[in-house]
């Protein structure tokens, strides 16, 4: 397997859906290359980074006033 | 009255679906629940699409009222959650191009780069890398890093990986094939990962340092 079949499939593999047959091929392949080890390690980190931290966070005042407002419209049928 | 059948494959309707059924029973409390459940992400996808505070809280508030007006149109063949996300991608693109007059937006902008176009800075992260910011400087850094991504991008990367919603919801949300989901996303993580390294990677013991602009 080479670098670029690796990119191809690393999708699949970061969200575990390639065979077992795939997943072998692909380890083997992270045995002998550091930069396709790195590469999906710190993809890995990346998603998680982004999924772990509030980048926009809503404040509580802001949706609370957001939330009045929208149920008042509804109430009145929009 | 029109029902709403439960997603095939499921065993047990999700608990949005009873909730809707009492909003269409006129139980407005109902429609409250269900705002509440959804407000904060409805409201991070219009920052990532709008990238701009108040276009995104007019396109939660907006988001949220036309679903209510148009919740008889919901068939309950996808999630509610979906159908709302949808809403809100539609509304934060409408909003965009109000801002930019004369300049078409869609979710196909700036993506026509080559698939094999993404370099590979090939150093390795620190351990916990996030560990050496404040988390207002972490922020800062994620706000600023997927901003930069080309808006096909950003949006594919939000739905999938941030919002948790399928592929196939993703494809969907946007009106997107599969392959070309697939695709965005796997292009959209790679180059996050590439330009969050200059903030995360090992420092060496000389020389090179962190890259900061």
């Amino acid at each position: 397997m080479t670098c670029t079949e690796f990119l191809a499939l690393l999708d699949d593999l970061i969200d575990d859906s390639v065979t077992p047959e795939v997943r072998a091929d692909l380890q083997q392949h992270l045995h002998n290359c550091d930069h396709c080890e790195v590469t999906l390690n710190t993809t890995r980190k990346t998603i998680e980074i982004y999924r772990s931290h509030e980048i926009y966070d809503l404040p509580a005042g802001l949706r609370e006033r957001l939330h009045a407002a929208i149920m008042a419209r509804c109430k009145k049928g929009c | 009255m029109s029902t709403i059948q439960p997603i095939a494959g499921e065993l047990e309707p999700h608990p949005d679906v009873a909730l809707v059924e009492q909003v269409r029973g006129g139980d407005v409390s109902a429609y409250d629940t269900l705002v509440r459940k959804y407000d904060r992400q409805i409201f991070r996808i219009a920052q990532h699409i709008t990238q701009n505070r108040e276009d995104a809280e007019d396109v939660m508030q907006d988001a949220f009222l036309k679903a209510y007006e148009k919740l008889d149109q919901f068939q309950g063949n996808s999630k509610f959650y979906t159908w709302l996300v949808r809403i809100a991608v539609n509304e934060s693109l409408m909003r965009l191009r109000k801002r930019r007059t004369g300049k078409m937006v869609s979710i196909d902008e700036d993506v026509e780069t080559e698939e094999g176009s993404v370099p590979r800075d090939l150093a390795d992260w620190a351990p916990d890398p996030e560990q050496n910011y404040s988390q207002s400087e972490l922020a800062e850094i994620l706000r600023k890093t997927i901003q930069g991504l080309p808006q096909g991008f950003r949006i594919v990367f939000v739905l999938r990986d941030v919002e948790g919603l399928s592929t196939e919801e993703t494809a969907e949300t946007l009106g997107l094939s599969i392959p070309a989901v697939k695709s965005r996303l796997l292009r959209a993580r790679l180059q996050l990962r590439e330009r969050l390294s200059r903030y995360f990677r090992k420092k060496k013991g000389s020389g090179e340092s962190r890259n900061e602009k």
